[in-house]
């Protein structure tokens, strides 16, 4: 009755499934280097351990971004049995502390394009050392700490003596949800920003609106979710919810990219903008239907000029992304976004129709019907910088291993030379909601977005399939024992199941 | 962007989701006769609404199946908003009653493929009344009526002037879950016997231990858990899970089937019964591995006389699954042992002879202690002579199987549907409408032929499902089968079905269930982890 399950996995046996056992001390993505002493390994005692400030570090106590994530990694390390230590006391001695230097003060900023993600983790007997150059360095490295810390038979924490020195591959590292087709609510878009974190995954693409729902609430123009979200109440973000979105993924180091898609993909900004679409005929009659955004008409441009305004302001990202197909009226929405300080990420599609874009605007690939390789090379031939998703659409599920075809990608395949290369900025995995909503989002993203994390982090040498397989299997446990509803890669288990709580 | 997305979709426009209030009415499976009076509806107060045993009913309080019924769906209509009324008070007057009569005494019993589960549904302005031959068919009724139930933009609750008659197109209508491959907490069962319930489904098909590991605590042999589970601690039912999971399911209507799949699928067995397996050999020594259940050796039958004899005591079902399915030769050809039993049996090269005198002695071993079995179809194919009300599982997709459902049924055995229905093998869009499409009595065969097909049954194999992803990948999705296994045969409308379907995911997720969606669209109350 099995017999087509067990061909479908067959590139991996179930049998050593046995040894995974599941010890610290795998990390994924893969750091870029890692050196471990396996013999030896210092014990780690909730109560008398914590993290900490080293001395020389140019930002302390008072640093949002790294109190925060303190606490945070403490419960995750330690799930919760027993209350952190106090925080106040940070500066005296304890048994074991994790001490965290930063080269650079600044904390309270937004992560951005350029942000340093790079980090050093020393990890001996005597002292437990996390350097970096920025606090989103840090927070990698701290990531790295917590998968690195493994638990013994009886219960006690360890975690053996290592070097790492770790830096990102790309440094977009994305994640698209799609929250038109189906609402995600809120919660839903903060579990998400969570596991991205523990992906080292820097940037949630937020597809915000579409033609079947507007869920964004807008200052200026209300009506546009009282009468195109598919509940004007409970299926809308707020202006807080949008801010609690944005905060949550900064304080892990995330970036939000929101996209409004123009000027198709709008039918329901309709409703709340009469006059904004395009009224399509039937003979010589309006049909009653509705088409894209009117590109003829001046009361267009002013609607979006007071739109993209506020959108700008909303989202402290330099880019936007603004969707985009049409030639005239993308022309002047681009010029317009850039009047307000803004940089923009559009689709190829802006590219392909030979839209005169600014040399610094990001092209998004995402057409699977002509090889994606050759786009690549076409986008970064032009100068522009290239975006990868066309290998990533995590949407489109299929029977079996399929995180496998996400992991064998490999974003500077194509012909080209190496100022072309250095054009790929990075990639975004995209989970497109017609089939998707909270019910099934986490297990369908979760750890299959891990494959296209693991490829934009880790050195291009990290290619070995069952390696892969041990380190993602694993990673996948630590997600549950985190709960994260993660599902699994094929015949095992965990020593910890899911379950709902 | 999501252009292929779209056009995946296409068949139904996302536009007309916008329709999908969610007006209370449909049903999910499609009752055989529905007549539903849109205009005339009965308000019902939740402090004021009870369910009760009518006069004439032959069974009354203290009959669990139906006393813990109406509780369980006194709380899924009303979402535990307030304390469901006083039952020591049933038989007053109340605002708004549903009256059950069941014509049949008898609650104690498990339900078995005879069980008769129609049932009449009458409601008006004036009363409310559910009849039914047996107490199974008064639960199929309560799901209907509970469905019926719609909620009004002010909150109240009301329901149509309805007439229902029904009962199911097939008396076996099943899902199988796999617990070997995966382990799923005992939790994830009952609230996958909770929503087969709600779907009409009556078999959970237990695949409780395969090659990967196994979790069933057995009395006799303790070490196969012990030693074979992923977790002989964490990773297993205990004799009081499995009591757990039969009761929860004959509350319900609901009959569980084991399956203990041998000779082949057998890998977790080894490690705690020494001897049992088919040792393989390289050349002419022992390789460490081991292969199928050792069928020439007499200590295995004497295994198994005890194992399957425990078994047949702890599920009350009449019917057992013995598998017999893909056995690999490989090993059995290695072993110097069975090589020479097989000449002295002459068997020649054959071996699906051994594998059929195997399955043959345990064949007769459990009819011996009184059951019946199910098998997968191999042991047809392989001519193994089975008994005359044998059920014989049609799996395999590469033959089409309409030829193999005719072969089986013309050689006049009962036939079980699952070919078409392996909803572990998910693919991108709406791949409910496959399931939804087949028609299991669609082909060449004679009337009696046809009236051999006893069912089918919905297949969610381990390799890739856990607790984590079951309950999105099974529901809806299975609910298409249920749909084809209770519904009229002209049942086939796939707007309609979309829309019921649709709606009736909206209605798990107000049960708490976490169904996912079949396409763009929203429900009123989206689902949200508690």
């Amino acid at each position: 009755m099995i017999g087509t399950g067990s061909m479908a996995g067959g590139l991996l046996m179930w049998l050593w499934l046995w040894l995974l056992a599941g010890p610290g001390g795998a990390v994924w993505p893969q750091p870029q280097h890692v050196r471990v002493w396996p013999g030896s390994s210092s014990r780690l005692v909730p109560a008398r351990f914590r993290f900490g400030y080293a001395r020389d570090s140019a930002v302390g106590p008072g640093c949002a971004v790294l109190d925060q994530a303190f606490l945070r990694y403490w419960r995750l390390l330690f799930a919760a049995q027993r209350r952190p230590p106090e925080y106040e006391q940070l500066w005296e001695m304890s048994c074991n502390e994790l001490l965290v230097s930063v080269t650079k003060p600044g904390c309270e900023d937004y992560p951005n394009m350029d942000s340093e993600e790079s980090y050093k983790l020393s990890i001996s007997e005597d002292s437990f050392l996390l350097t970096a150059d920025s606090v989103w360095g840090a927070l990698r490295g701290l990531e790295t700490f917590s998968q690195l810390v493994g638990r013994a038979e009886d219960g006690t924490y360890y975690v053996n003596k290592t070097d790492i020195v770790d830096f990102p591959r790309f440094r977009y590292r994305g994640l698209l949800l799609d929250t038109s087709r189906h609402y995600l609510p809120v919660k839903a878009i903060l579990e998400t920003l969570d596991v991205m974190a523990y992906n080292k995954l820097n940037v949630f693409h937020w597809h915000i609106v579409d033609d079947p729902s507007f869920p964004y609430e807008s200052a200026a123009f209300p009506d546009l979710s009282e009468k195109g979200a598919y509940n004007p109440i409970t299926h809308v973000y707020t202006p807080n919810d949008v801010k609690l979105v944005i905060e949550h993924a900064r304080l892990r180091g995330i970036r939000v990219i929101p996209e409004f898609d123009t000027p198709g993909h709008t039918l329901s900004w309709g409703p709340g903008a009469p006059g904004l679409l395009t009224p399509c005929y039937i003979g010589s009659k309006p049909s009653g239907a509705y088409g894209p955004v009117n590109p003829i008409l001046n009361s267009t441009y002013q609607f979006m000029a007071v739109l993209f305004r506020e959108v700008s302001t909303v989202f402290p990202d330099f880019y936007l992304h603004l969707g985009g197909d049409e030639v005239e009226f993308t022309c002047w929405l681009l010029d317009m976004v850039s009047s307000y300080g803004k940089g923009y990420v559009v689709w190829q599609e802006v590219f392909d129709n030979g839209v005169k874009v600014k040399p610094d605007t990001i092209i998004h690939v995402w057409k699977e019907s002509v090889p994606y390789q050759h786009k690549m090379a076409q986008v970064t031939k032009a100068g522009y910088r290239a975006l990868l998703s066309a290998p990533w659409y995590l949407n489109h599920i299929s029977y079996g291993q399929d995180w496998l075809a996400a992991y064998k990608v490999e974003p500077l395949q194509f012909a080209g030379s190496s100022e072309q290369k250095a054009l790929v900025i990075g990639g975004e995995a995209c989970m497109w909601g017609e089939y998707v909503d909270a019910t099934n989002l986490t297990p369908r993203l979760w750890p299959r977005a891990g494959a296209v994390a693991e490829r934009l982090w880790s050195n291009e040498t990290v290619r070995d399939l069952q390696d892969a397989y041990y380190r993602l299997a694993d990673f996948r446990c630590k997600l549950l024992g985190r709960g994260i509803q993660a599902e699994p890669l094929f015949v095992g288990y965990c020593d910890h199941e899911y379950s709902r709580s």
